[in-house]
């Protein structure tokens, strides 16, 4: 049954007029369904803006540096010749939540895109436990002004060159300057500027205690009773904090630029996180919401058209084999996975029952809430992933084992598959696995200083060997005394020894 | 609660610092590029931009990540034909990957990065080595000179374009068309209003209101603007290149087999340099390539940097030859001429009195500027010393030794002198 409403202006060019009218209905929508969003700043840019921002890695503001300009000079490139498209929008987790929607979008993918990213995205930035736990949207726009003056100002103090080169190492280090389980706060920019000149003062004097010369008889007894002592206690896994509280040579300023570097990774990190879930949501929601307002009469049936291919063309799923494959397409599954758990709710079959007995109970609004509040990819594919989803997306693993000949397939999607598809394809979005794990072992406090790395291997793969040197040599460059990276085994052998700076292997007599 | 920003009016430059790191961070990669560009192309086109090719290894920023190997499960889509326990050959790309091989179709090697600057850019990276002064920069970087010309009118513009004739009798125009269907109905009130008169006493309602709508009707015709904003005419005016005079480059080199690449390369950018210059000044330039050893022959510039020959050296052939071609197709009155020359030094020992006297008295009199460079020679010979006494006699005479690209712009330093003054 269609509901009566006001039809909306129906021509395919946006107005201004037109844009407040589709954004107010599009909120109004999303009020019924409960989304709780930050206010909206909505912004239309152009072409050569969206590359802009594209080369400051998605945040309105941001210092300069080399790399970024190759991220815009290679983006520019493709998109003046035609190889690659602008992306429609872009999101800003922040307070109130910006989105950037590009002026060459017709009045359908505005509303798509007001219905994606304002209200999507933006609900999911204000409500998951990770965006809660790990970023701070208030603060973070003023926190980039902050790092951007600062980072200027130590230009001028010190030289581009200087602080190009600490980013350079920066850059290579920052997926490891992550804190995973310690709870960053919240402060504002003028805080954060106090504080920064209180730090550097205080840093400065708790590494110079660490590294403490003057000779004390009573504690070099005390040490050589005491060899096994480690420094670090536990395993550090945040790499630039460590470098930042404990490396030896550096200035209180550099300190500072590695502390913003490991804030901005960490901003980052529910992002990397939640891929599949944030657009799944967002895509859910586009869909949903401008159903509703085809529903109520609000657009015509060239709007729908127009949707229509727009949305299947953004959650097409290419199959393995075709050559432009390039992963599983997060739009399409998080589309698939919000979709499935409306449909276990409204009308379940028995297998749902069978397979998610509580889900099939719960009113559908609330089920969603839920899933979008409490998870990340990898627990979200583990808790939600259905049989039906997996038989759609004809899903098969395979085993790619380099001491077997061949690739074998180990499941599909086939009643003995379901557990062990849903156990590797989580697996397949867990950070700790896609991305090796390193972490600070130990350091050589009392003697040459020297610092150790321990990669502990996953499924035995090597790290790549070449780019592994020169982030060794990024890292030398910070720590200031030589780098050891080993290699090991879940089991705690040795398997390879990485240098920094490189010597001559000890010769085997 | 939302609110719409429309930023399309912002600037869109913000990424300009960081390109600019970028193309400094690459510099001596983008140098080579230039200087391989340099060598293809013709003195002529110097004026656009350029492709750089840099290697990927460079350009890459490294991070810690898995290399292939060990034994990985992956989980697909699209599955059309297995089951359990099947087995797959490997694929012949050894990324881990697995099935689909990936290729790249976007016109460049998998491990390069290509990327374009524009005609500014390079020209700044060609200065870079000339270190030539930044307002000489910035003069050789410098469009045509245009000059405005009236060409009618306009609606819009700057007051003080305004044509006030034009625009009051545009007015003019307007009041008397929209005045005139208010007077035509003045005009049948006040009829009828004197044909009341007779029939009716001097206060009938009727009377009133007649007198009430031809003063309303009055007053709308004093209500029509007497000049409004459509009323108003500019005057507009045009660009157009400043028209000016033509000139006549002759690029002079010695080919004789002491001349290498090195040194042709150098004789290049000088001849670029003069280039440049003269087109800052002239609409229309004509380039003149005489080659010589001991023979002078006029050439395309294909031959002229690109064919090799052996053999002693005569200059003065080069010179006569020069004359003989003013002469022939270029009155003096109507060209400006120019002469480049580069040479290592070596001349006929007998011949350097013979130039000297050729330029003194024949060719110094009929151009603007004649230099002179001699690249890399071991030690000045004969040819140096008879210059130096034209150069004693004419002041439009420059000449140098090079040894490096920087002491190019010495010779030429006279030209830019006389025209920033």
């Amino acid at each position: 049954m269609k509901m009566k409403g006001t039809l909306l202006p129906q021509s395919s060019e946006w107005t201004f007029e037109s844009l407040l009218l589709y954004e107010k209905a599009i909120g109004d929508i999303a009020k019924e369904f409960h989304l709780d969003t930050y206010s909206n700043q909505i912004e239309v840019i152009s072409s050569e803006q969206m590359i802009d921002l594209y080369a400051s890695t998605g945040l309105p503001i941001n210092y300069p540096h080399w790399s970024f300009g190759k991220q815009f000079v290679n983006t520019e490139k493709l998109y003046l010749k035609g190889y690659t498209n602008l992306s429609y929008e872009m999101v800003i987790n922040s307070n109130p939540c910006i989105s950037y929607l590009l002026e060459e979008n017709s009045m359908t993918m505005q509303a798509i895109v007001i219905a994606h990213a304002c209200y999507g995205h933006n609900s999911f930035f204000k409500n998951n436990y990770l965006f809660k736990t790990w970023t701070n949207a208030e603060s973070i726009i003023d926190y980039m002004v902050f790092a951007k003056n600062y980072i200027h100002k130590c230009e001028q103090k010190y030289g581009a060159n200087a602080v190009e080169e600490l980013l350079d190492a920066c850059h290579a280090l920052k997926n490891y300057g992550v804190d995973r389980y310690k709870r960053p706060q919240k402060i504002s920019l003028h805080e954060e500027e106090a504080r920064q000149t209180e730090r550097a003062a205080y840093r400065q004097s708790q590494v110079n205690d660490l590294w403490r010369t003057i000779p004390n008889n009573f504690q070099k007894k005390q040490n050589t009773s005491n060899k096994k002592h480690r420094f670090p206690k536990e395993p550090e896994e945040n790499l630039l904090y460590f470098l930042e509280k404990n490396a030896p040579l550096l200035e209180p300023w550099q300190r500072e630029i590695i502390r913003i570097s490991r804030k901005i990774a960490q901003y980052f990190y529910p992002q990397k996180l939640t891929k599949v879930m944030n657009e799944g949501w967002a895509t859910f929601w586009h869909y949903t919401i401008i159903n509703e307002l085809y529903n109520r009469n609000m657009v015509s049936d060239a709007f729908m058209m127009d949707f229509i291919k727009n949305h299947t063309n953004l959650v097409y799923q290419l199959p393995y084999d075709n050559p432009n494959y390039f992963g599983i397409n997060p739009y399409t599954f998080g589309y698939n996975l919000f979709s499935d758990i409306n449909r276990m709710c409204t009308a379940p079959t028995d297998e749902d029952r069978l397979f998610f007995p509580e889900l099939t109970q719960q009113k559908p609004l609330e089920a969603l809430d839920f899933a979008m509040r409490n998870f990340k990819d990898e627990s979200f594919i583990l808790q939600y992933l259905s049989p039906k989803l997996m038989r759609d997306l004809k899903l098969f693993a395979i085993l790619d084992d380099e001491k077997a000949p061949n690739i074998k397939v180990t499941a599909i999607h086939n009643s003995a598959g379901y557990e062990s598809l849903r156990q590797l394809l989580s697996q397949q979005y867990n950070l700790a696995f896609v991305e090796p794990n390193i972490q600070i072992y130990d350091v050589n406090v009392k003697d040459d200083r020297s610092i150790i790395l321990r990669h502990v291997q996953t499924d035995h793969r090597p790290l790549d060997e070449e780019s592994t040197e020169k982030v060794l040599h990024y890292f030398h460059s910070l720590w200031g005394f030589d780098v050891v990276l080993e290699s090991v085994s879940p089991e705690g052998t040795v398997l390879k020894i990485f240098r920094c700076p490189a010597i001559a292997p000890p010769s085997n007599a | 609660m939302s609110q719409f920003i429309d930023r399309r009016t912002n600037g869109r430059n913000k990424s300009t610092v960081s390109r600019q790191r970028f193309l400094n961070r690459f510099k001596k990669q983008i140098k080579e590029s230039i200087t391989r560009a340099l060598s293809q192309r013709s003195i002529t086109d110097i004026h656009v931009g350029e492709k750089i090719t840099v290697s990927k290894k460079d350009i890459n920023e490294p991070f810690f990540h898995h290399a292939p190997g060990g034994s990985i499960s992956r989980v697909f889509p699209g599955n059309k034909e297995y089951s359990v326990g099947d087995t797959i050959a490997r694929p012949p790309s050894s990324q881990q990957q697995g099935p689909g091989g990936e290729a790249s179709d976007q016109g460049e090697g998998i491990d390069e990065f290509t990327f374009e600057i524009n005609k500014d850019e390079f020209l700044d990276f060609f200065f870079e080595d000339l270190e030539l002064p930044d307002l000489v920069k910035t003069e050789l970087k410098a469009l045509p000179q245009f000059k405005n010309v009236k060409s009618g009118l306009s609606l819009y513009g700057s007051p003080s374009n305004i044509n006030i004739t034009r625009s009051f009798r545009k007015a003019l125009g307007r009041r008397i068309a929209f005045g005139t269907d208010k007077r035509k109905k003045i005009k049948i009130a006040e009829d009828r209003l004197s044909k009341l008169t007779k029939n009716s006493g001097a206060n009938s309602p009727r009377r009133l209101r007649l007198k009430k709508y031809i003063a309303f009707m009055k007053e709308k015709i004093i209500a029509i603007p007497f000049i409004d904003t459509f009323d108003i005419l500019y005057n507009r005016t045009t660009k157009q290149i400043n028209p000016s005079t033509q000139a006549i480059m002759f690029c002079v080199m010695d080919v004789s087999g002491s001349m290498d690449e090195a040194k042709k390369d150098m004789a290049k950018r000088f001849f670029i340099l003069l280039y440049l210059f003269l087109t800052r000044t002239y609409q229309k330039i004509k380039i003149i390539f005489i080659r010589h050893h001991t023979s002078a022959k006029e050439v395309d510039e294909q031959e002229f940097f690109y064919s090799r020959e052996t053999g002693g050296t005569v200059v003065s052939s080069a010179l006569e030859l020069i004359y003989d071609i003013i002469i022939d197709r270029y009155a003096t009155n109507d060209w400006n001429i120019y002469v480049a020359q580069a040479s290592d030094g070596d001349n006929w020992n007998t011949d350097s009195p013979y130039c000297q006297s050729l330029l003194k008295e024949k060719i110094m009199p009929l151009v603007q500027y004649y230099a002179y460079i001699e690249i890399m020679p071991r030690h000045h010979q004969s040819l140096w010393n008879s210059y130096l006494t034209v150069k004693e006699e004419h002041n439009n005479f420059a000449m140098q030794t090079i040894s490096k690209p920087s002491d190019i712009f010495t010779v030429l330093h006279a030209l830019f002198k006389r025209k920033a003054s």
